[in-house]
């Protein structure tokens, strides 16, 4: 099978991150760790475990950070080399009950997964994303799917998932709603992890694909007083909008509009500039991860207010006097499992599915690419938003853009409202 | 055609009709006499001013503040001139209770530079010190009175000194049709919760123009709450000045001449002064701009009863700014100046570039406007997406959050009046420091609704694009790329009046 595998080499690796920082984000690939090969199938690590064929597979900001050299060392213990990238998958399921049909893999290598029993008290919870054992078990590190050396990711033709893992999909989904169920399920449930209990102003921080599902899960699932979103590019600011953000303001713009959000007084510098605010939003979700980003909500969120991090971040520098003196909350959301809802516990991949279809999030699928032009396809990624583009995916479809095609069509967007500008 | 802090030569199409301003007038040959003698010889059923004042009254003296007269008048500005006089008439009176008022309304507070300039060092150093020279806050609920309702229901809420007071003397600078009157106590001195039964949306869509009194709902409602002010008591003595339009320094006097009427050293001015603009940073040549002092001299003052006044005055001003035009044109041009009544020692943010294009220049008419209904208006200026952050904090907000969403002005006044009118910051920073209030930037939208209404498309020259896009209008690289858009409105061959500013006019349309 063909696949994008990841190799532990200090020395690409360390030339990826001099090109990404040198030349930017997605430039390193070329001489970095990642490399098209020909693999041999997986083995079945465990009873109850399938083959997937991936038909589209996303590239997703943490793919980036982890391809660009940035990423944390922190995942160091948790990940296994080499590995094949890839954790927004929807393929063909071989074998199992769903045996013959489209599948959404949930990419988290729980005590289910790995055949640990009993499980962790956070999976026992339904809270999957905080597994404790992700480095045991009959499987080798990994934290998810695409991280794992034994389950293979979705940048390829082949992977191994395990039964709990597949989420079917329904005959009326296309494989690029599918595509956008991951992402979306992170955004479900950074929405829950947010306790809104309504009419919280909120405001969003970074409008790419997970700041957009972000917007889109709050006003599905949430009832934000009001939602403000910072979007960069002017597609972005677009969807945004559509997705039910109430106002989009530039990167920049901020602390203005948190101001007026809230009526916070302000402490200006001499020439009437906006230092910070002495109140601000109640929730801020960053969608970044960065210090900037971080820095950034620490000066728009009230005292008592909470920062929510969706975004992955890596090492920051940060001043956290003002979370100190503000006591402001900083949470981190993470990937699903289940949520608690009033009427009972619910798989965050379902309300994702719900989500999707009710937000139209396939809208967000800009370009596709074969593996082949994986190069491409990164650039492509790192500069989407520049581009006018939000996600771009890898297609293995057969008679689709996949590497079977005779006509790839990589880079156009067929999708009715996504961008055309992929090239 | 001036294009901010710099110019343009644009050649009009052959047969483009240019309306001019009047020659300036002569001045008052003794201002500080004829002053004195309208002091003295009071208008309408007012007693002299002598006659009013007496030891243990209370007197308070008002003035125009920063926005009148434009651009700012070499010393002595008629404001001291009057003020000097009516103080030397309370001294021989007696009275030593006299307290100044800049009126302000919603503007922003005035430094002590720029009081200084308007009163003179003598009445500064003689009030400020003591803390009797006041800047009226029309947040100060402690400071503020209600007198009434007018008979359609507008609060008349107004400066409790003011109200209070034995007598209050209001001095005018009235550089054009709209100031004085009623307006200038009414609006001038009042607080929010009054000023917005007039500022507003429907008043400014049924004021045609509110440079014409008698066909401006806007004078209409501040006519009635004088009337109100007066029958609760308040004595007011007013006193209007009007100028003539000598409004740059010889350096800068060709801007005010036909241009086939240039000399040759108009000609190498206006060559030099374009030329070194062109090379001088946009700060530097703000600068230069907002230190200019106009030479204008003053044309007539009068004084006694407020609409007495203002009859006369009026009549001063048509003298000197009235053109006879006969006809409307398909397109209007015009460029606009650096300078505008809310940017003085300031910069010109798009909000403002469209409040002096659409609301000033368009509704200098009598009668019609200059351009027909579903004509272009076409105006030059750089239209940089550029706020001063001290003096218009609300102004970047409402450009960059409110018209990114809607241009639409009942929308706007529905959904945001009330926040940005009583949004705190805003609030704390009109009263504390140097900055317009919340609501002036939705006030300076609404003063386009007229033009908006009755023009078909607005077409900005050498505007910033996305700048002047966010307001809806569209812009236009050259003045022959803007008249080639037009046609698209207007047809070929459209009839096209250019209005020459300077100097100010004021268009009698038939």
């Amino acid at each position: 099978m063909k696949a994008l595998q990841f190799e532990r080499n200090v020395s690409r690796f360390a030339a990826s991150r001099v090109a990404s920082v040198l030349v930017g984000s997605g430039k390193g690939v070329r001489v970095g760790p990642l490399e098209l090969v020909e693999l041999e199938e997986l083995e079945m690590p465990g009873p109850n475990w399938v083959r997937v064929r991936p038909r589209l597979a996303g590239v997703c900001g943490s793919d980036l950070s982890t391809l660009d050299g940035r990423s944390s060392r922190y995942f160091d213990h948790i990940v296994s080399f080499p590995f094949v990238p890839g954790h927004e998958v929807v393929g063909d399921v071989e074998g199992g009950t769903l045996d013959g049909r489209r599948a959404v893999v949930e990419p988290v290598l729980g005590c289910q997964a790995r055949g640990i029993e009993p499980e962790c008290p956070a999976c026992a919870a339904g809270r999957k994303g905080s597994c404790e054992r992700i480095a045991f078990g009959h499987l080798r590190p990994g934290l998810q799917t695409g991280y794992c050396r034994d389950t293979g990711g979705g940048w390829s033709t082949g992977l191994v998932a395990h039964d709990s893992q597949l989420h079917a999909v329904p005959d009326d989904f296309s494989d690029e709603a599918a595509v956008m169920v991951e992402p979306a399920a992170c955004a479900v449930h950074a929405a829950f992890a947010s306790d809104i209990t309504g009419g919280e102003r909120v405001m969003v921080l970074g409008s790419g694909t997970l700041g957009l599902c972000v917007i889109a899960a709050m006003r599905a699932l949430c009832l934000p007083g009001a939602l403000v979103a910072v979007a960069k590019h002017p597609n972005q600011r677009k969807l945004a909008h559509d997705l039910g953000a109430d106002q989009v303001v530039k990167p920049g713009e901020h602390k203005r509009a948190a101001r007026r959000l809230s009526g916070s007084l302000a402490l200006e510098s001499g020439d009437g500039s906006i230092e910070r605010l002495t109140g601000g939003v109640d929730l801020i979700v960053d969608c970044v991860g960065t210090s900037a980003s971080l820095e950034q909500c620490l000066e728009v969120v009230r005292p008592g207010g909470r920062i929510v991090l969706v975004g992955m971040p890596g090492l920051v520098r940060l001043d956290l006097a003002p979370l100190w003196q503000r006591e402001i909350e900083l949470r981190g959301a993470y990937a699903y499992g289940s949520e608690d809802r009033p009427e009972g516990p619910r798989s965050t991949f379902q309300l994702a599915f719900e989500l999707v279809r009710e937000a139209r999030l396939e809208r967000l699928v800009s370009a596709r690419y074969p593996l082949e032009r994986y190069e491409d396809a990164i650039a492509h990624a790192a500069a989407a938003g520049r581009r006018g583009a939000v996600k771009i995916v890898f297609d293995m479809r057969k008679g689709g853009s996949g590497p079977d095609a005779p006509n790839a069509t990589a880079g156009r967007a067929d999708t009715a409202g996504t961008t055309k500008e992929a090239m | 055609m001036w294009h901010g802090e710099g110019f343009r030569l644009e050649r009009l199409p052959v047969g483009t009709r240019i309306v001019y301003g009047p020659e300036a007038l002569d001045p008052l040959a003794d201002p500080d006499r004829a002053i004195r003698h309208a002091l003295e010889n009071p208008l309408g059923d007012s007693q002299p001013l002598r006659t009013l004042l007496f030891p243990g009254m209370r007197l308070t003296i008002a003035f125009d503040d920063i926005s009148l007269p434009l651009p700012p008048m070499r010393p002595p500005d008629s404001r001291q001139r009057v003020i000097e006089t009516v103080l030397d008439l309370a001294a021989e009176a007696g009275v030593d209770d006299v307290v100044l008022i800049a009126a302000l309304a919603l503007h922003r507070r005035m430094t002590d530079p720029e009081l200084r300039h308007a009163l003179g060092d003598r009445v500064f150093e003689a009030f400020a010190p003591h803390g009797l020279l006041l800047q009226h806050d029309a947040e100060d609920s402690s400071n503020l009175v209600h007198l009434g309702l007018t008979d359609q229901g507008e609060d008349v809420e107004i400066n409790r000194r003011a109200a209070e007071s034995d007598l209050l003397v209001y001095v005018n600078i009235n550089l054009v049709p709209m100031d004085g009157g009623h307006k200038s106590v009414a609006t001038g001195l009042a607080s929010y919760r009054s000023l917005k039964h007039h500022h507003n949306v429907r008043s400014m869509l049924n004021s045609r123009s509110f440079m014409d009194i008698h066909r401006s709902e806007l004078h209409h409602s501040n006519w009635r709450m004088g009337r109100l002010i007066a029958e609760s008591g308040v004595k007011i003595f007013q006193i209007e000045t009007t100028l003539n339009t000598n409004t740059f320094p010889d350096q800068l006097a060709f801007l005010q001449k036909r241009e086939w009427e240039w000399s040759l050293r108009d000609r190498a001015s206006f060559l030099a002064t374009s030329s070194a603009l062109e090379r001088t940073p946009i700060g530097i040549s703000r600068k230069i701009f907002h230190s200019v002092r106009a030479p204008h001299e003053m044309t007539s003052v009068q004084a006694g009863a407020v609409e007495a006044v203002h009859e006369v005055t009026l009549a001063n001003i048509y003298r000197q700014q009235l053109v006879e035009v006969s006809g409307q044109a398909d397109v209007l041009t015009m460029g606009l100046p650096y300078i505008g009544p809310y940017n003085v020692n300031s910069t010109m943010n798009p909000i403002l570039v469209a409040c002096l294009g659409l609301g000033y220049f368009f509704n200098l008419y009598r009668g019609k406007p200059l351009v027909r209904e579903g004509g272009v208006l076409i105006m030059s200026h750089p239209t940089q997406w550029e706020f001063n952050p001290v003096h218009h904090p609300s102004y970047i907000d409402f450009f960059e959050q409110v018209l990114a969403e809607t241009t639409d002005m009942f929308e706007i006044e529905a959904k945001y009046e009330e926040s940005y009118a009583t949004d705190p910051w805003y609030v704390h920073l009109y009263r504390t420091s140097y900055a317009y209030h919340g609501v002036h930037p939705l006030y300076m939208w609404y003063w386009c609704a007229h033009a908006l209404q009755h023009l078909g498309r607005v077409i900005v020259v050498g505007g910033d694009r996305a700048a002047v896009r966010r307001m809806g209008f569209s812009p236009a690289s050259t003045l022959a790329d803007a008249l080639e858009l037009a046609e698209d409105v207007v047809g070929r061959d459209p009839t096209i009046t250019h209005l020459h500013v300077p100097s100010l006019l004021f268009a009698e349309v038939t």
